[in-house]
């Protein structure tokens, strides 16, 4: 028997994009155990919501995240609007779609270009950051930004779309569809590609239920969930799409959905600009947003992204929770990792797409009866529920089997 | 100037290798710098290269607004650059806290952890701005 080695990867690491730290217990080559530490990037988003505005809140949110903060910044308002009973104008959502899946496209061109990268294939990293940039031209002309876009407002979007940017944005993506052919192309017929990715962090179908895995990742493991089509929002009830699946459950599958998922992309964004509406692109807003709660649901770049806000009838909210993508993902990380070798470590995470700069938003849970200080298990948390329920007469014990 | 400083300079500024370290930024800052080195923008032709190790490092690039967890780490990472060093704190998080000013958990800004020899503000900053800083740091380095 081999001795046990112990290996810290990060917080500052070369294969990391962003600081997380990986803590990871070997035996010779393959690894034994992975324990993650978030964290490094929680800012206290949540919290400083409550103190600003609906309107600043809208763009703090975009910054949760960079990669997708169209994501972000959608799905609060939706909730908001919700709250708020807020009819949003069609055309105003059919340019929220619009620049949903321009960045979908920006995000997945990107994720291709880093998984590239991660295994060493640095000529796909190159060739997709260039086709990115038509991307991120489109989306600087139509909101004015290349990242971070600020489109969004409470009651539908900031700026209209015009005639001849449609025919920009219909030219660039039969570019685009050219180009993402030929990845196709590269990822399911390059042997070396497939042969690097196959069999490389496998994730069974039972395993990703299990987990709650989401977006690609899941939907690499032939879960069939997409919010978009589940439970539509925005546009997407009046455009026909289809959801792709994949059954290889491991990184060459995930691969395969995201570039597929380009294709279909591009012809939702032909469809949404097709038959895009005439009118207005808002409705005002009421600065004050009457009380009521609100839960919505986004399928973001890398999977389900969920706010939930509550409403006291001032300025302000009350409560902003964000469940981000990648915090659904990171508990199947963990599994992947187990009994790999140490090699395949940083393609295994890349290939969640991981965001934690979405993810980190720690809670302590804190006794303030007790002197000592600490994290509460999950354990202790649950058994604490279920007590503090019972003693409000809801006692699951009691109910009858059915 | 000796002949010998004049090949150093000759060097440092052909050569500017940087580190990229995410102090908990949105992510928006850290695609724009790779965006930035990607053959749209190509800041190699400068002599540019992203480096792994805080070691072969001269220039760390900055991004976001110094997290508590991540400040520690942070001067860590800069005392095992070797010297010259120099930091670039790139986009409004890393030059003031920007948007996050206020936030529990956020120092607000680079310059609170770390001396700064050149910020870049913008939210985010664009590619063409990381150039023209890099562009401008050079020069400054090349004139003193």
């Amino acid at each position: 028997m081999p001795k046990k080695v112990r290996i810290p990867v990060g917080p500052q690491h070369p294969a990391l994009k962003e600081p997380v730290s990986f803590s990871l217990e070997l035996s010779g080559e393959r690894i034994l155990e992975a324990t993650i530490r978030l964290g490094y990037n929680h800012r206290g988003i949540e919290k400083a919501c409550e103190e600003r505005s609906y309107i600043q809140d809208l763009y703090l949110l975009e910054r949760i995240c960079g990669i997708c903060s169209h994501s972000h910044s959608t799905c609060f308002v939706q909730a908001v609007e919700e709250i708020a009973k807020l009819e949003v104008p069609k055309r105003g959502l059919y340019i929220r779609t619009l620049i949903a899946e321009l960045e979908r496209v920006h995000s997945h061109l990107l994720w291709l270009g880093v998984a590239g990268h991660e295994i060493g294939f640095d000529t796909l990293l190159m060739f997709t950051w260039n086709d990115r940039e038509i991307v991120m031209d489109l989306l600087a002309e139509t909101t004015g930004n290349r990242v971070n876009y600020g489109i969004n407002s409470i009651g539908g979007v900031r700026r209209d779309i015009t005639d001849e940017q449609i025919k920009k944005i219909m030219k660039a993506m039969d570019t685009l569809e050219e180009r993402t052919k030929y990845y196709i192309k590269i990822a399911t017929e390059e042997t070396t590609i497939i042969q690097r990715l196959s069999g490389v962090g496998v994730l069974s179908h039972d395993d990703a239920v299990k987990l709650g895995a989401v977006g690609p990742t899941a939907r690499a493991s032939s879960v069939d969930r997409d919010v978009r089509r589940d439970d539509p929002y925005a546009a997407y009830g009046e455009i026909k799409f289809k959801v792709i699946t994949d059954n290889h459950n491991d990184v060459y599958g995930r691969t395969i959905v995201r570039v597929l998922e380009l294709m279909e992309s591009y012809n939702i964004i032909r469809q949404l600009l097709q038959n895009i509406p005439a009118g207005p692109i808002a409705v005002k807003a009421p600065r004050k947003i009457p009380a009521g709660e609100a839960l919505s649901r986004y399928e973001a770049p890398r999977g389900e992204d969920v706010h939930y806000v509550k409403s006291n009838g001032t300025e302000n909210p009350e409560r902003v929770k964000v469940r981000a993508p990648t915090l659904a993902n990171i508990q199947a990380v963990a599994h992947m990792l187990k009994d790999r070798y140490l090699a395949d470590m940083p393609i295994i995470i890349a290939a969640i797409d991981p965001c934690f700069s979405c993810t980190d938003r720690a809670i302590t849970v804190k006794d303030l009866g007790q002197k000592s200080e600490g994290l509460m298990q999950w354990g202790d948390l649950r058994k604490y529920s279920i007590e503090w329920y019972k003693g409000k007469g809801i006692d699951f014990s009691n109910l009858k089997k059915i | 100037m000796g002949l010998i400083k004049k090949i150093v300079t000759w060097g440092r500024t052909k050569s500017p290798w940087v580190l990229h370290f995410n102090t908990g930024a949105c992510n928006a800052c850290d695609i724009e710098i790779i965006a930035a080195l990607t053959p749209r923008y190509d800041l190699e032709r400068f002599g540019v290269l992203l480096k792994g190790s805080p070691r072969h490092a001269d220039v760390l690039l900055c991004s976001g607004p110094v997290t508590r967890q991540i400040g520690d780490r942070l001067k860590r990472i800069y005392d095992q650059m070797p010297e010259p060093k120099f930091v670039v704190a790139v986009g409004t998080c890393a030059c003031s806290g920007g948007v996050f000013k206020g936030c529990y958990n956020i120092e607000s800004g680079i310059d609170q952890v770390l001396p700064v020899a050149a910020y870049i503000p913008g939210c985010p900053a664009s590619p063409k701005a990381i150039i023209d800083a890099v562009v401008k740091l050079l020069k400054s380095l090349e004139e003193s």
